[in-house]
């Protein structure tokens, strides 16, 4: 399709385990910063003991008024600190005609896990009501909501949520409203705020989660550390960002998704590789466009080796030249924000020629064979990547980042 | 009825196979025995005998090829916290 829009990402904005703004992410993903550490959570008289990858010190009052700011969950407060960020970041002046053609559309997989939490505790430690403001902070699309109000955007917005690929599927389908002429420019990204007492109890029972750091496709590899956080990303067109002299990052090229339609928890590597193939041919890239691929990666037995088939099965003898990275090992499993973490980190892969490292790599895999960038980031020529997210449940999302200009 | 017997039932139960299959020397992934349906019966048991069975799906999952292989960790875990 000659005649279609191409969509080019303009602005930035994240908030962390490894940095709360971009400059700190930037600096600290590729010198293979951990924000892994071991936190104690508690309920009641209950207490464990989980290694996580917290946001530490988040202070909301930098991003959003406080008043504002006590109508949120923490996730929501995470969408709205990285949206504003991305904006400012893009340069862009809203105007009210702009304002009517921009649109904000967000992944979250579970959203306000910290209200709902407190709301029961309130209840079970003896109180006979909630607190007003339980409803609308636990709407798993108060992010989205809320971006929309400190921005300004009254286009469409809506909130997707399809576990671990929410903030993928949502990039998906913002590039196509873009394209289509739906909207003309958007904020688009993922948000979570998962570590709570309940959630990290949820994780623990199925006998998943490391007991220690994040080891992606490495043999000694055991388990998935969950993460908390939010990414942004300020999408235009091309022509757009061009007639207002905008600082292009890179081109959003395209997007696959497919399901498994197989299992509630284990992934399929038939599922992942026809998304990874759907994002390739979408952007119209062939395999050997491709340079990087930041990979889903969560470290566990596994994601780790049916990723490797699946781009296997996708790139043949090509896979054996692309460097595929897990950026996990350094800021954990974001869930619903995890893909837009990841998405930042290709972003910058991209414009910068630096492929991010898999840390906490220890030992080959024999069932993981690929090129996974250990230790430390790497110099190349990264012309385009892909971006992969794979949801429990089967559903998976990839999209095509290519170089601008 | 035995604790071989009380944790077979558990796995025939929850796993949703014949129980007359689940023999020490059959190989979990024959049996049907999905690592989902592992996680389950490992919660039930710990549920059951009050004990905590270091299981990790990413970890563990290969060191027991056989279900011989995994009762005996479930039943060396529940003589050591004295809960037989």
């Amino acid at each position: 399709m000659p005649s279609e829009r191409r969509i080019v990402i303009t602005g930035l904005g994240v908030i962390s385990p490894i940095g709360q703004d971009l400059a700190t992410f930037n600096r600290n993903l590729f010198n293979g910063v951990c924000g892994i550490e071991p936190v104690d959570f508690t309920w009641r008289d209950l207490s464990t003991r989980f290694p996580v990858a917290p946001v530490k010190n988040f202070d909301p009052a930098v991003f959003i008024d406080v008043k504002k700011a006590s109508l949120m969950d923490r996730f929501a407060q995470f969408a709205v600190a990285a949206a504003r960020q991305a904006f400012d970041d893009s340069g862009l002046v809203l105007t009210p005609e702009l304002a009517a053609r921009a649109a904000v559309i967000t992944g979250t997989s579970v959203g306000s896990q910290n209200t709902i939490e407190e709301s029961f505790l309130k209840l079970a430690n003896g109180s006979t009501r909630a607190h007003p403001f339980t409803i609308p902070r636990l709407m798993s699309n108060a992010g989205s909501s809320h971006v929309s109000m400190t921005l300004g955007f009254t286009g469409p917005a809506f909130t997707v949520a399809s576990a671990c690929a929410s903030a993928v599927h949502a990039m998906g389908v913002t590039l196509q409203m873009l394209r289509s002429g739906v909207a003309d420019l958007a904020i688009t990204g993922g948000a979570e705020a998962c570590l709570t007492f309940g959630t990290l109890k949820g994780w623990e029972a199925l006998r998943i989660l490391s007991p220690d750091v994040c080891r992606p496709f490495s043999a000694r590899r055991s388990g998935l550390v969950l993460g908390e956080g939010a990414a942004m990303l300020m999408l235009e067109t091309l022509e757009a960002a061009q007639a207002r002299g905008a600082r292009i990052y890179a081109e959003l090229a395209g997007y696959g998704m497919s399901s498994d339609a197989k299992d509630i928890t284990t992934p399929d590597a038939g599922g992942a590789a026809r998304a990874m193939a759907g994002a390739l041919a979408d952007a119209g890239l062939a395999p050997q466009d491709i340079d990087y691929i930041n990979a889903h990666g969560t470290g566990t037995r596994v994601n780790d080796i049916m990723e490797t088939q699946a781009i296997r099965q996708v790139f043949g003898d090509r896979a054996e030249h692309i460097a595929v990275s897990s950026s996990k090992s350094m800021f954990g499993h974001a869930l619903g924000a995890a893909g837009a973490l990841e998405m930042v980190a290709t972003v910058l892969a991209v414009t910068r020629d630096l492929a991010p490292p898999t840390m906490n790599y220890l030992e080959p895999d024999p069932e993981c064979d690929l090129d996974y960038v250990p230790g430390a980031a790497r110099a190349m020529p990264i012309r385009a990547a892909l971006n992969d997210s794979f949801g429990f449940g089967g559903l998976n999302a990839v999209v095509a980042v290519r170089k601008s200009g | 009825m035995s604790q071989l017997d009380e944790i077979l039932d558990i796995m025939a139960k929850v796993s949703m196979v014949e129980r007359s299959t689940l023999v020490p020397d059959a190989k979990i992934s024959d049996l049907g025995i999905t690592s989902l349906d592992m996680v389950e019966i490992i919660c039930e048991l710990e549920d059951k005998y009050g004990v905590e069975l270091p299981y990790n799906a990413n970890m563990n999952f290969q060191k027991f090829p056989t279900l011989g292989d995994v009762l005996d960790m479930i039943q060396e875990n529940i003589a050591a916290a004295g809960k037989g």
